[in-house]
């Protein structure tokens, strides 16, 4: 089995610790917080991806119901939606919004996935993850094409 | 069993699940509506409005609706609880994670509210 030493979870949990227990026993462990030297296995990188693309499409849920609603208002609002879409800047946040959400459904699959006891060994979580990049990669740019 | 005041089912194992069921409910609906874009690339207004006025839509909408916001809080709960916390902001730390998930609940709320207006006020 791989044994993974240096992952950032392992790391904080032995600083959670280390603070925890500073007031009754100095375990004299290291402690590393400087994340730059912290190694980022493809799985913790998948995760922290995550995370950062779930609060992504929180914030970006507001402009998908702006949309949806103008889009549904009336004829003219449905146009409005569309000119809006086609401005860069807003076909770059969508687009950005839409790659996040192929990302988190992925990521996701392969949580629920784990649930079920599939591909729950490192070996296979491993696999698993490096997957999710590359199909999300790959979704991501037919999403762009999709768009523009 | 450890408790916390600000989880949504007021236990670990019942987020988890509520997280996991609600995921579902959104991977189908996410399926459902890119599906119906992508298959409907010269969409146009009446049939993008009779679509979501389906009374099978709007409720399915509307259960998407609520599984995004719970599913949002337990996500934004797990990642303020993580992160805001004293032992990496100090003292403060209690007082700005309550602060963000207040605001992070005001935002939820308004978006079931705001949501739930958009698919039934039409």
């Amino acid at each position: 089995m791989f044994v993974c030493h240096a992952s950032p979870l392992r790391i904080y949990f032995r600083w959670l610790g280390n603070e925890a227990s500073k007031e009754k026993v100095k375990t004299g462990r290291p402690t590393n917080l400087n994340l730059f030297s912290i190694k980022w296995p493809v799985t913790a990188l998948v995760s922290i991806t995550h995370r950062i693309s779930g609060i992504l499409l929180f914030l970006a849920t507001a402009l998908l119901l702006y949309l949806l609603d103008l889009s549904l208002a009336s004829e003219d609002g449905f146009k409005q939606a569309g000119e809006l879409l086609s401005t860069p800047a807003a076909g770059f946040v969508v687009w950005l919004t839409v790659a996040a959400l192929l990302y988190h459904l992925i990521a996701g699959c392969r949580h629920l996935l784990m649930d079920i006891g599939i591909g729950e060994t490192w070996r296979a979580a491993r696999s698993a993850a490096a997957a999710v990049i590359v199909l999300s990669v790959i979704g991501a740019i037919l999403a762009g094409f999709w768009i523009w | 069993m450890v408790t916390n005041a600000t989880s949504l089912g007021r236990s670990g194992l019942f987020d988890w699940l509520i997280q996991r069921v609600s995921a579902l409910v959104l991977l189908a609906y996410a399926v459902c509506i890119l599906g119906s874009l992508l298959l409907a690339p010269e969409l146009d207004y009446a049939s993008w409005r009779s679509q979501f006025d389906e009374p099978a839509m709007q409720i399915f909408s509307l259960i998407a609706l609520l599984s995004l916001c719970a599913h949002a809080w337990v996500g934004v709960w797990t990642v303020t609880t993580d992160y805001l916390n004293e032992a990496h902001l100090g003292r403060g730390g209690t007082a700005v994670r309550l602060l963000t998930q207040a605001a992070c609940a005001l935002l939820t709320l308004t978006y079931l509210l705001w949501g739930a207006r958009i698919i039934w006020g039409g």
